[in-house]
């Protein structure tokens, strides 16, 4: 959706959320394709074993989509609102006023929070506005949430 | 009315005002969960002030007009009276072998002992409830205080109320009471007054609808029911002619009439049909005489305080929604009212069920409605509506040329339904955000959709547009929707 591209100052997203999703998907593929790979060799026959193949072609191809996917997330805040644009095949942009907002949450789980990483989510009075931006870094995501807090009480207004 | 020394024969149970935790709290106030988490510190603070102390006025209130804390009408214990009867009905039904062989093993006797302690308990259990019951209105807020064992207190802020109803089923009507419900954002549940005297909940509603509407707090419970003025109301003969030509209450009753024989020729079970055809034929009714029934001298008012609907043939309903509430209109017109040319009208307020503005009304006037709903609004007729792309064919075959989307300075519209057309309007003061979006086969033939969502959670969608039109009006839509937030007017209309 990059046509007027003139206007926002697009900002990607950090190369640890990339890191941390291939990680994981190395490591539960991986101990799939040896579980299925032993499993099945032993009990049935070593050429079953060969089924083992499957989950490391899923870890290909999943290394493959997880890039894109990452590529694809970026946001931008413009003078009013925030924008967040995402998606490879099912694309997504969504616009959110900053008056809208009603609450920003920074988040951070155990595993996002051992790769330094934290999700910011807006929330808005309607439940369908899906507004969240994954894996920024946790002085960004500070950083962002001051700021659209800041914005969103200057620019309030009611539902 | 004020009883500083209920609370001391209160049992002494931990105090825990806005226990969510407490899912079988006896309480007679069908209220909701905390409905302002914001509230919760004040509330328990207030709360305790209340009961350790007993005094009536707590802090933070107005110091020359106390605070009075009123009890519901006296009528209420007997709503929980027969709840045992309830049960006992409900068991018989569920197991009716059983209970046919235990009902003979009763003697008269026995049967008269049970009652003997079974009513007056649950009358005394009605009665407590009834007693533990306080509500009181501040100069911004409505406090319930509420529960026997486990305490509760609620208090709403005025100005996020979204309407206001009060309405009298069959029985309530007779006994001269109502109840009086309010919808407020966030909760899941309405919270409600059941049941108050008639008068007092009529004076109760425009007083709370005063103080939300920001008049002062000496004055308010002064100025009384707003004088409302007629719009419209729909004569029963158009009602009944309308529900007549919906698909729906045909199609229940075409179920209720056709499946039962069917069944029975299949499986020659009188149970299965029974199981099936009560359901089948109870929503036949719902869908007919029901919505008949509810839908009855219908009528919407305008005054101060809002949108007044009434309407009800056995249980009369009043609905306030105060201005600048509504979210969404939609404007529906199943296939066979289009050559009456008439209109249902909906529309969603946050944090409310209720969604029929109009139940059949013709265009023009329900059109004349809604302008007066969404102030400065006019609605874009169907020719003005710009339809997607020929090649949208391809992604949605025939119902494409449903689709059609107009914006005007004060509203975004779109359109969907080839048979049953629904036009939806969003004023763009109402847009909490706009999303566009694109699966892979639309993005072959260069089309998106453009979401705009509302604070009643409500998505209106614009299908299939061109990429280059999505973008603008994503673009566009944001722009419109901070501008005319803009102008919009504030929650305390009157202030």
């Amino acid at each position: 959706m990059g046509t007027t591209a003139a206007g926002p100052e697009w900002l990607g997203l950090p190369p640890g959320l990339l890191r941390m999703r291939r990680l994981l998907l190395v490591v539960w593929l991986g101990l799939v394709a040896v579980g299925a790979g032993l499993l099945l060799g032993l009990l049935v026959g070593p050429a079953w074993a060969a089924f083992a193949l499957l989950p490391l072609a899923g870890i290909g191809w999943g290394w493959v989509l997880l890039g894109r996917n990452w590529h694809s997330w970026r946001y931008a805040e413009r003078a009013d609102d925030l924008l967040i644009s995402r998606g490879v095949l099912w694309r997504e942009e969504t616009v959110v006023p900053y008056g809208r907002m009603q609450l920003v949450e920074v988040t951070s789980g155990p595993v996002e929070r051992h790769f330094g990483l934290a999700s910011v989510q807006l929330h808005t009075a309607a439940a369908a506005t899906d507004a969240t931006i994954p894996g920024l870094d946790p002085a960004e995501a500070e950083r962002l949430r001051d700021r659209l807090t800041q914005l969103g009480e200057a620019r309030s207004a009611g539902l | 009315m004020t009883t500083p020394g209920v609370e001391d024969g209160a049992p002494d149970v931990p105090d825990a005002p806005d226990a969510p935790d407490a899912p079988d709290a006896p309480a007679p106030v069908d209220t909701a969960e905390p409905t302002d988490t914001a509230d919760t510190p004040e509330t328990a603070e207030t709360a305790e002030t209340a009961e350790t102390a007993g005094t009536p006025d707590p802090p933070g209130t107005h110091p020359e007009r106390p605070v009075t804390e009123r009890r519901l009408h006296p009528v209420t214990p007997f709503r929980r009276a027969w709840a045992p009867i309830a049960v006992l009905v409900g068991w018989a039904v569920h197991d009716p072998n059983q209970a046919q062989e235990q009902l003979t093993r009763l003697t008269t006797t026995t049967l008269l002992i049970a009652l003997a302690v079974l009513v007056p308990a649950a009358s005394l259990y009605g009665f407590l409830t009834w007693w533990f019951t306080h509500f009181s209105v501040t100069d911004s807020e409505l406090r319930i205080r509420t529960g026997l064992l486990f305490r509760r207190a609620a208090h709403i802020r005025l100005e996020r109320v979204q309407a206001i109803d009060v309405s009298q089923p069959l029985l309530a009507r007779i006994a001269g009471v109502a109840k009086l419900r309010l919808d407020v954002v966030g909760a899941e549940k309405k919270d409600e007054l059941a049941f108050l005297g008639e008068e007092e909940a009529r004076v109760l509603r425009a007083e709370l609808l005063a103080r939300a509407a920001g008049f002062a707090p000496e004055t308010a419970h002064e100025v009384g029911e707003a004088p409302a003025r007629e719009l419209l109301r729909v004569p029963p003969r158009e009602l009944a002619i309308a529900l007549v030509l919906t698909g729906a209450t045909w199609g229940a009753l075409v179920a209720a009439l056709v499946v039962p024989p069917v069944l029975w020729l299949a499986t020659h079970s009188v149970w299965t049909v029974l199981a099936t055809g009560v359901p089948l034929l109870g929503a036949a009714g719902a869908s007919s005489v029901g919505r008949f029934v509810g839908e009855y001298d219908w009528t919407v008012g305008e005054s101060p305080d809002g949108l007044r609907i009434d309407h009800g043939l056995l249980d009369r309903t009043h609905e306030t929604v105060p201005p600048g509430r509504v979210q969404t209109v939609r404007i529906v017109q199943p296939l066979l009212w289009r050559r009456r040319g008439w209109v249902r009208v909906e529309l969603d307020v946050a944090g409310s069920a209720n969604s029929v503005l109009v139940p059949v009304a013709p265009r023009e006037a329900a059109e004349a409605v809604v302008a007066r709903v969404l102030p400065g609004v006019s609605v874009p007729a169907g020719t003005s509506l710009s339809r997607p792309p020929r090649r949208a064919g391809r992604c949605v075959p025939l119902w494409w040329r449903g689709y059609g989307i107009a914006v005007t300075d004060t509203v975004f519209a779109t359109r969907h339904g080839l048979l049953r057309r629904s036009l939806a309007l969003v004023p763009h003061a109402k847009v909490q955000s706009v999303r566009l979006t694109q699966g892979p086969w639309q993005r072959l033939w260069r089309l998106a959709d453009v979401h705009v969502d509302t604070g009643a959670d409500k998505t209106v969608t614009a299908r299939l547009r061109d990429v280059q039109e999505a973008a603008e009006l994503l673009r566009g839509q944001a722009e419109r929707s901070r501008t005319g937030r803009l102008d919009a007017r504030s929650d305390r209309w009157m202030a």
